[in-house]
C-alpha cells in the first residue's frame, strides 16, 4: 500500500517537474519597472498588436500562400520591405491591414531574414524617414516586451540567432546614429539599448562601449547627441555590475565632457546631462573619489545655470537624483546647491523652479528616513549618518518657503491635476517640519501672524497654509497652545472668509490638527467639551460648502472621530452628536455635486472613521444604519446600466464592510446585524454583476467581512456564492480582485471548516491553475500558498486528493525561494512573503492531518521541508515573520509525524541551530514558536 | 528615459480609505490564520498526551477521581456562562475550578514528572478578561472584583493584538489581600482559546511567556486596577523543592502546590495537583474550628446519603460509616446534610490504602457556609498531620537521589534471579 503512494508521489513529481521551469518564470515574473515607452510608440505597438491577433483567425487563407519557398519570400518582401513599411501607416484601412498582415507572415517564416531587414531599412538613409523609424520600432518591440514571459522569450529568440547575422544589424544600428534623420538616430539608440541589455548581461558585444566612446569625440554635433543619448539608455537598460569600472570611467568623463559649458551644442549637452542622469547608478566608485565627485559636482552646478530652459530643469533633475543616490556625499557642496536652488526658486521659470524645490523635499526625504531609521541614535558605524542639512539650512530654507506660498493660482483647489510652485513650496514646507521638529515653529510663527488677517486673500491662505503644514513634527507641547489660541479664528474663518480658496485650506488645516493633536495618546485634548459643539456645528455647516471645502470639512470630521478611537471608555463625547453627523454625511453623499472634488468618496470615508470609532453607546445607531446603506446600494443596483453607479456601489460596499466588521466584533451587536446578513449577502452577489473591478473588489472584501461575522452560518450562501469565488479567482486582469478573493477564500475556511470541503475540487483547481499562470501578477501566488494551508486546516485529511498536486508546487516554489543572492530590495520582499506563503501553507497541511491515520502521506515530503528549513537558515535572509512561520513549521511536522520523523528532524541543521537561535530571539513571535517547536520535537524524538 | 514626476499628495491623505480596508482586511485574515494556526497547535498537544500506560505508572494507585464529568472541562465556554442569570453563574464557576488533593504519600519519579511552587496565601479565583472588563470569580462563583485590566480586552481601549473584542482569557490566580496582588497559579484560557487540554507544563510556559508581555504584570493605573503577579515555579528536583520551600518570596505561603508536568486542567478535584504543608511554609495547617481555635479532635465534614452512608466529596466517594435509620429521624436529617463529626481514640484504620474503618463521633450539622463534605484526602492528611505527618525531609529525601533508587530497585530484582 505504502509503496504505491510512493509510486504515485514519484510519477506525479515527474509530471511536474515538467510544469515546473514554466511555473518558475510565472512565479518570480513582475511587470516591467518602467514604461519607458513614449505614447506613440505604445499606440503603434498596440494597434499592431490587435491587428495580428485578429490576423491569426484568418491566417488558414494564406496557407497556399505559405507554401512559397522561403527563399523566394523573402526576397520578395526584402525588396518590398519600404513599401510594406508605408503602408503599414497608411491611411486607408484595409492597406494598412494588408501590410500588418505582410510583416506578420515574414517575421513568422523568417525571422533572421526579417530582422535583418528592418535594421537595413533603418540604416539606409536613402529611404523616407516613416519607414525607417516603423522599421526601427518593430525591431525593438522584436526585442523587448513589456510581460515578463514574452520577455524571456525574445532574449531568447534574440541569443540563438546566428552570430554573423546579429553583428551585421549591429553595425546597421550603429552606423544609424550618424544618420541625418534625426528620427532615426533616435530610434536606433532605442535599439542599441536594448540589444546591449540582452547582450552585455551574456558578456557579448563587449567593443560596443568602445564604439560608442570614440563617436563621442570627433563626430559631428547629432552623432555626438545621439551617441550620448544611447549612452544614457544603456545605462538606463544594463544593470551596473555587467559594464566594467574601465568603462564606467569612460562613459562619465564622455558625459560629463558633454555638458560642459564649452560644448557648444545644446542638444549635445541636453543628451549629455539626461545621459548623466541614467548613469549615476555606476558612478559608486567615481562618487567615492574626490577629485572625481568634484568635477562631476561643478560641471553639474554649472550646468543648472545653463541660458537653455531644458537644460537647466535636467541639470536640477540630476541634483535631485544625485540627493537620494549619493545624500551622504553632499557635505561638501550643499551650501553652493542650497545658493543654485534659492535662485531657482525665487526667480527662474516654474519647471526650473519645481525640481528646485523638489531637491530639498528629497532631502528631507532622506534624513525623515535616516532619523526613523536609528531613531536619532547614531553610532559611529550606521550605514548612513545624518547630516543635519536641513536643520544647518533652516534659517535660509523656510524663509524661502514662505515665498513660495503666496505665488497660489486662483483655481488649484478646484484642478485635480494641478502642480505649482506654491504647492511644492508648502509640500515641502511640510517635510522640513517633519525632519526638524520644535525648531521650525518660531520661524514660521511670525509670517503666520503677519499674514493670517491680511485683506488679500494670498496672504490669508499663505499664512494658514503654513500653519496646516507645521503642524506634523514639532511636539504637542509646542504646539498645543498655538491650536488652542488658533481654533477659534480657524472656525470663524471657514464660516466667514469670503474666499474659497482660504476656506479650503482652513478645513484642511482643522484635518492635521485633529489628525496630530487629538486623541487619547495626548495629556492636554485641544477638543474639550467647551467647544466640541462649535467645532462640530461648523465642521457640519462647512458640508454644505463648495465640493472642495466640503471635502476638506468631510476630512476634517474623519480625524476628529479618529481621535475617539481609542477613548477606551463606554461614554464618547461623540455620542451626543453621532445621529446628526451621520445626518449630515448621508446628505453630503446625496448632493447633485458630490462628484466634484472626490466629495461623495470623502463622505463616506468619514462616515467609514465614525462607524469604526463608535462604541455600546452609539452601536444601535450603527445598527439602524444597515437598512439606509443596504437601501442606497439596492437602488444602484437597479440602475445598473449607467456607469456612474459602480463607483457608488463600490463605497457603499466599502461602507457595508466596516459597518459588519464592527458590528461582528461583539456578541450583542452581531445579533443585532445578523437579521440583516441574509438581505445583505444577496446585494453583495448582485453587485457582481456589474463590470467594475473596484465594485468586485469591495464586494468581495465586505463579503469575506461577513464570512467572518457569521462563521459556520455561512454555509447557507456558498451554493450561490460559489460561482463569483470561483470567477474572482479566475480574474487575472484585475489581479486585486483575485488577489482579495483569494483571502476571502481563507475567511470560508475557517468560517465553515469542514463544511468547505464539497466546493474544494473547484476552489483548488483554480488556485493551481492560478499558480501555473504566468499572466497572474506575481504579488497574488504567495497568499494562494497560504491558502493552501487555510484549506488544509480546514478539512483536515480530506486534503489527501491535493497533495499529490499541492506538494510539488510548494517544492518548485520552495527551492526557487530558497535562495536571493544578487536580488534587490524588493526582489528580497518578494521572495520573503513567498516563503512565508509556503511555509503557512506546510504549516496548515501538517496540522490538518495531525491525528489522522492519514499521516504516513506527508512523510515522503518531510525531507524536502526540512530541506528547506535548512537553506532558509543557511541563507540567513530571512525577515522576522518568515523565521517564525518557518520554525513552526519544524514544530508542526514534528508535531504530526511524531516518532517516525525523529531520525530526520534529528539531522536536520534547523532543529539545532536554528532553533537554539530562535530560542533566543529578541522577537516574542519567533521565541514562541520556537518554544512550540523545542516542545514538539522532543516529544517526536523521544517515542 | 523616465521624466522625474514630482507631484506629490497635497492636502490628501497618503493612504486612501480604500487602502486602509484592504490593510485591516488583511491583517485581519493574517491574525484570524494565526489564531487557526495556535488552535490547531494547542488541540494537537492533547493528542500529545500521555499514552495511558504511562499515566499508569505515574500515578502510584488510579484514583477514582481521576475521570471528570466530561461536561465539565471540555465545555468550559465562559461566553456561554456570562450569558447565564447570576446565581447560574455562580454554579457554573464554582465547579470549574481545578482543585488539588492533599498530599497523603509521595508519588513516584515526583523530581522528573511535577512542577512545585509555594502557594499564595488569598482568596483563591478565577479571573475572566473579556469585552473589555475583567471579572474575578471565588470558588464559589461570586464575583470579587469587577474591573479593568491590561489583560487581552481587560479593559474598554484599543489592542490591535488582542483580536476580536469578544475573546476572553480566564486565570486561576490567588488574591493576595495585603499587597492587593492576583498571583497567578495557570492559565485555563488565553485571547480566546483554551489551555485546558495542555500539559501543565505547556500552560506553566504560556503563562511565563504570555502574561508579561499585556502589561498585567506592571503597577496599577487607571486602566489596570490590580497588579497581577507570576508565582516561581521550579522542577521539583531537590533545588527546586527546596528554593519553593525556602526562598522568600513577596506573599505570604499557605503550603506548597505541585503539579503533574503532564496532567490538563480539569475542573474539580484531581490528584495530579497536590497540597502539602508544614508550620514552617503554612499558618493553617492544622483545620481550625469557626472561633479560630485548633480543636484537641480532629473534626470531618461528612455527606448523608439516602442509605445512611457517611462519605466524602469524592467521585466516587469513600465511605466512612452509617448512621442508622432511627438516628436520623430522631434527629430530623435527610439525605444530603453535611455533618460535623471528630475522631476518636480508634482513630482511622488503613488496610493497603483503604479505609477500613473510623471511629467518628457525631457533633451536628456543619457550618451553612460549607459547599461540600470533605474530601479524602485532606481528612487523611489532616490526620496524619496530627500523628505522623510527611515532613519536608520526607519529600527531599524522596527527590535526592532518583538514580540510586532505581539502581536499588533493579538490584533487588537482579538478587531475586
Amino acid at each position: 500500500m505504502f509503496a504505491n503512494i510512493k509510486k504515485g508521489v514519484l510519477k506525479h513529481q515527474k509530471k511536474f517537474n515538467i510544469g515546473v521551469s514554466a511555473f518558475s518564470h510565472t512565479l518570480l515574473g513582475f511587470q516591467s519597472r518602467r514604461a519607458s515607452l513614449c505614447l506613440s510608440e505604445f499606440q503603434t505597438r498596440y494597434s499592431l498588436h490587435r491587428r495580428f491577433h485578429s490576423l491569426t483567425q484568418r491566417m488558414a487563407i494564406f496557407v497556399c500562400f505559405m507554401a512559397l519557398s522561403l527563399v523566394v519570400m523573402s526576397q520578395i518582401m526584402a525588396m518590398e520591405v519600404t513599401q510594406i513599411l508605408l503602408n503599414a501607416q497608411a491611411m486607408d484601412g484595409s492597406v494598412r491591414k494588408q501590410a500588418e498582415e505582410n510583416l506578420k507572415q515574414f517575421q513568422e517564416q523568417n525571422l533572421p531574414s526579417f530582422l535583418f531587414s528592418l535594421a537595413g531599412e533603418l540604416a539606409n538613409d536613402e529611404k523616407p524617414a516613416e519607414s525607417r523609424k516603423l522599421a526601427g520600432l518593430i525591431l525593438k518591440n522584436a526585442l523587448d516586451a513589456k510581460e515578463q514571459h514574452r520577455k524571456v522569450e525574445f532574449v531568447q529568440r534574440w541569443l540563438s540567432l546566428d552570430q554573423t547575422l546579429r553583428s551585421q544589424i549591429k553595425v546597421f544600428l550603429l552606423r544609424t546614429l550618424s544618420s541625418l534623420s534625426p528620427d532615426a538616430r533616435s530610434t536606433a539608440s532605442q535599439v542599441i539599448a536594448k540589444v546591449a541589455g540582452i547582450e552585455l548581461p551574456h558578456k557579448q558585444w563587449p567593443e560596443l562601449i568602445a564604439a560608442l566612446l570614440s563617436n563621442v569625440h570627433q563626430l559631428p554635433a547629432p552623432t555626438r547627441q545621439a551617441t550620448l543619448e544611447t549612452l544614457g539608455y544603456v545605462c538606463e537598460e544594463v544593470s551596473p555590475d555587467v559594464v566594467d569600472q574601465d568603462h564606467v570611467n569612460k562613459i562619465l568623463t564622455a558625459v560629463v565632457q558633454g555638458m560642459n559649458s564649452t560644448e557648444e551644442n545644446n542638444d549635445v549637452r541636453l543628451a549629455a546631462i539626461r545621459a548623466l542622469y541614467n548613469a549615476l547608478g555606476f558612478a559608486q566608485a567615481n562618487f567615492s573619489n574626490d577629485m572625481e565627485r568634484d568635477y562631476i559636482m561643478r560641471i553639474v552646478c554649472e550646468t543648472t545655470l545653463s541660458p537653455e530652459l531644458k537644460i537647466r530643469r535636467a541639470a536640477f533633475e540630476c541634483l535631485v537624483a544625485i540627493s537620494s543616490t549619493y545624500y551622504e556625499k553632499l557635505a561638501p557642496y550643499i551650501q553652493d546647491i542650497f545658493n543654485i536652488t534659492a535662485k531657482a526658486v525665487r526667480g527662474d521659470e516654474e519647471p526650473v523652479a519645481l525640481q528646485a524645490i523638489e531637491f530639498w523635499s528629497s532631502i528631507c526625504d532622506e534624513e525623515i528616513d535616516i532619523l526613523e531609521e536609528y531613531g536619532g541614535d547614531f553610532s559611529g558605524d550606521s550605514d548612513v549618518p545624518c547630516f543635519y542639512f536641513i536643520k544647518q539650512a533652516l534659517p535660509f530654507l523656510v524663509p524661502m518657503l514662505l515665498e513660495t506660498l503666496l505665488k497660489q493660482e486662483e483655481d488649484q483647489d478646484q484642478d485635480e491635476g494641478a502642480w505649482n510652485i506654491a504647492m511644492a513650496g508648502g509640500t515641502c514646507l511640510g517635510l522640513v517640519a517633519r525632519t526638524v521638529g520644535d525648531d521650525i515653529v518660531p520661524l514660521v510663527m511670525p509670517f503666520i501672524q503677519e499674514n493670517i488677517t491680511k485683506p488679500d486673500w494670498r496672504q490669508r491662505e499663505a499664512a494658514t497654509y503654513a500653519f496646516g503644514s507645521i503642524l506634523e513634527g514639532p511636539s504637542p507641547d509646542k504646539l498645543v497652545p498655538l491650536v488652542n489660541m488658533a481654533l477659534d479664528f480657524m472656525l470663524t474663518a471657514l464660516m466667514k472668509d469670503p474666499n474659497n480658496h482660504v476656506k479650503d485650506t482652513t478645513a484642511w488645516t482643522l484635518g492635521r490638527m485633529f489628525e496630530f493633536l487629538h486623541g487619547s495618546a495626548l495629556d492636554s485634548p485641544i477638543i474639550t467639551p467647551k467647544n466640541i459643539q462649535q467645532i462640530i456645528t461648523v465642521l457640519l455647516q462647512s458640508m454644505k460648502d463648495v465640493p472642495n471645502v466640503a471635502e476638506k470639512a468631510c476630512g476634517a470630521l474623519y480625524f476628529l472621530a479618529q481621535g475617539y478611537e481609542d477613548a477606551g471608555s463606554a461614554s464618547s463625547p461623540l455620542t451626543p452628536f453621532f445621529t446628526e453627523i451621520v445626518h449630515a454625511l448621508l446628505t453630503v453623499t446625496h448632493r447633485e455635486d458630490a462628484g466634484e472634488s472626490r466629495l461623495r468618496t470623502a463622505a463616506y470615508e468619514a462616515l467609514n472613521e465614525v462607524v469604526r470609532c463608535s462604541n455600546d453607546e452609539t452601536a444601535p445607531m450603527v445598527v439602524q444604519l444597515v437598512p439606509l446603506i443596504m437601501t442606497e446600494l439596492h437602488q444602484t443596483l437597479e440602475n445598473q446600466s449607467d456607469e456612474r453607479q459602480n463607483e457608488l456601489q463600490g463605497l457603499l460596499c466599502g461602507c457595508l464592510q466596516v459597518i459588519i466588521q464592527k458590528l461582528g466584533s461583539s456578541e450583542l451587536t452581531k445579533y443585532h446585524f445578523m437579521q440583516y446578513a441574509d438581505q445583505i449577502m444577496g446585494l453583495f452577489l448582485r453587485v457582481f454583476a456589474s463590470r467594475s473591478a473596484t465594485a468586485h473588489e469591495e464586494a468581495m472584501l465586505a463579503i469575506g467581512a461577513l464570512a467572518y461575522a457569521t462563521g459556520s452560518d455561512f454555509a447557507k450562501y456558498m451554493t450561490e456564492f460559489y460561482k463569483y469565488l470561483e470567477m474572482g479567482l479566475q480574474n487575472f486582469e484585475d489581479y486585486q480582485v483575485c488577489a482579495i478573493t483569494v483571502g476571502v477564500v481563507g475567511d470560508v475556511c475557517r468560517a465553515l471548516e469542514e463544511k468547505i470541503l464539497p466546493y474544494c475540487d473547484g476552489i483548488m483547481t483554480q488556485l493551481l491553475k492560478d499558480l501555473s499562470s504566468n499572466q497572474l501578477h506575481r504579488s497574488v501566488k504567495p497568499p494562494i500558498f497560504s491558502c493552501f494551508g487555510d484549506i488544509a486546516l480546514a478539512i483536515g485529511e480530506n486534503f489527501e486528493k491535493y497533495l499529490l498536486y499541492a506538494m510539488p508546487m510548494l517544492q518548485s516554489a520552495a527551492e526557487l525561494s530558497a535562495h536571493t543572492a544578487g536580488a534587490d530590495d524588493d526582489m528580497t520582499e518578494y521572495t520573503n512573503s513567498l516563503r512565508n506563503g509556503i511555509l503557512e501553507a506546510y504549516s496548515g497541511i501538517f496540522q490538518g492531518f495531525k491525528g489522522s491515520p492519514k499521516t504516513q502521506l506527508l512523510m515522503p515530503y518531510a525531507p524536502h521541508v526540512l530541506q528547506f528549513l535548512d537553506s532558509l537558515y543557511m541563507e540567513k535572509d530571512m525577515d522576522d515573520v518568515v523565521t517564525k512561520t518557518a520554525i513552526g513549521v519544524l514544530g508542526d511536522l514534528a508535531d504530526t509525524l511524531g516518532g517516525n520523523a525523529g531520525p530526520l528532524i534529528q539531522q536536520s541543521v534547523s532543529s539545532k541551530d536554528f532553533l537554539k537561535e530562535c530560542l533566543s530571539s529578541d522577537d516574542h513571535l519567533v521565541k514562541e514558536s520556537a518554544e512550540w517547536a523545542k516542545l514538539a520535537i522532543s516529544r517526536a524524538i523521544s517515542f | 528615459m523616465a521624466p522625474h514626476d514630482l507631484r506629490r499628495p497635497f492636502k490628501r491623505p497618503a493612504i486612501s480609505d480604500q487602502e486602509r480596508r484592504r490593510e485591516q482586511s488583511l491583517l485581519r485574515q493574517a491574525q484570524s490564520r494565526r489564531d487557526a494556526q495556535r488552535h490547531a497547535r494547542f488541540l494537537a498537544s492533547t493528542a500529545f498526551s500521555l499514552p495511558s500506560e504511562t499515566l499508569d505508572t505515574i500515578l502510584p494507585e488510579p484514583e477514582p477521581t481521576e475521570s471528570p464529568e466530561p461536561s465539565q472541562h471540555t465545555d468550559l465556554d465562559v461566553v456561554e456562562a456570562s450569558k447565564l442569570k447570576p446565581a447560574e453563574a455562580r454554579k457554573w464557576f464554582a465547579k470549574q475550578l481545578m482543585h488539588p488533593e492533599w498530599m497523603i504519600d509521595i508519588p513516584n519519579n515526583l523530581s522528573q514528572d511535577w512542577f512545585v511552587f509555594a502557594r499564595p496565601s488569598g482568596k483563591r479565583c478565577f479571573v475572566v478578561s473579556s469585552n473589555g472588563t475583567t471579572i474575578s470569580r471565588l470558588r464559589n462563583g461570586s464575583i470579587l472584583h469587577r474591573f479593568p485590566s491590561a489583560l487581552p480586552n481587560g479593559a474598554r481601549r484599543k489592542d490591535v493584538s488582542s483580536g476580536s473584542s469578544h475573546s476572553y482569557s480566564i486565570l486561576d490566580c490567588i488574591f493576595h489581600e495585603v499587597d492587593e496582588t492576583y498571583y497567578v497559579i495557570d492559565m485555563v484560557c488565553w485571547r480566546g482559546y483554551s489551555l485546558c487540554d495542555c500539559t501543565a507544563e505547556f500552560r506553566f510556559f504560556w503563562l511565563n511567556s504570555k502574561l508579561a508581555e499585556t502589561g498585567a504584570c506592571d503597577p496599577p493605573s487607571h486602566y489596570h486596577k490590580y497588579r497581577f503577579s507570576l508565582v516561581p515555579v521550579y522542577g521539583c528536583d531537590q533545588n527546586g523543592l527546596h528554593a519553593a520551600y525556602t526562598a522568600p518570596v513577596p506573599y505570604v505561603k499557605d503550603g506548597l502546590l505541585f503539579y503533574n508536568k503532564h496532567a490538563h486542567y480539569q475542573a474539580g478535584i484531581t490528584p495530579l495537583a497536590l497540597v502539602w504543608k508544614d508550620e514552617n511554609c503554612s499558618q493553617y495547617v492544622m483545620d481550625t474550628d469557626s472561633k479560630g481555635q485548633v480543636p484537641n479532635q480532629q473534626q470531618v465534614v461528612l455527606v448523608l446519603l439516602e442509605d445512611g452512608k457517611l462519605t466524602t466529596s469524592d467521585d466516587p466517594p469513600v465511605v466512612f460509616g452509617n448512621l442508622d435509620g432511627s438516628f436520623i429521624q430522631q434527629s430530623g436529617l435527610h439525605s444530603g446534610c453535611l455533618l460535623r463529626f471528630s475522631i476518636g481514640e480508634g482513630g482511622l484504620v488503613l488496610m493497603e490504602g483503604k479505609l477500613e474503618k473510623a471511629d467518628l463521633n457525631y457533633l451536628g450539622n456543619a457550618n451553612r457556609a460549607r459547599a461540600s463534605a470533605d474530601s479524602f484526602s485532606k481528612v487523611m492528611f489532616q490526620y496524619s498531620v496530627r500523628h505522623s505527618p510527611l515532613r519536608i525531609d520526607d519529600l527531599l529525601g524522596s527527590v535526592s537521589s532518583p538514580i540510586d533508587q532505581e539502581t536499588k530497585a533493579c538490584d533487588i530484582e537482579m538478587d531475586g534471579c
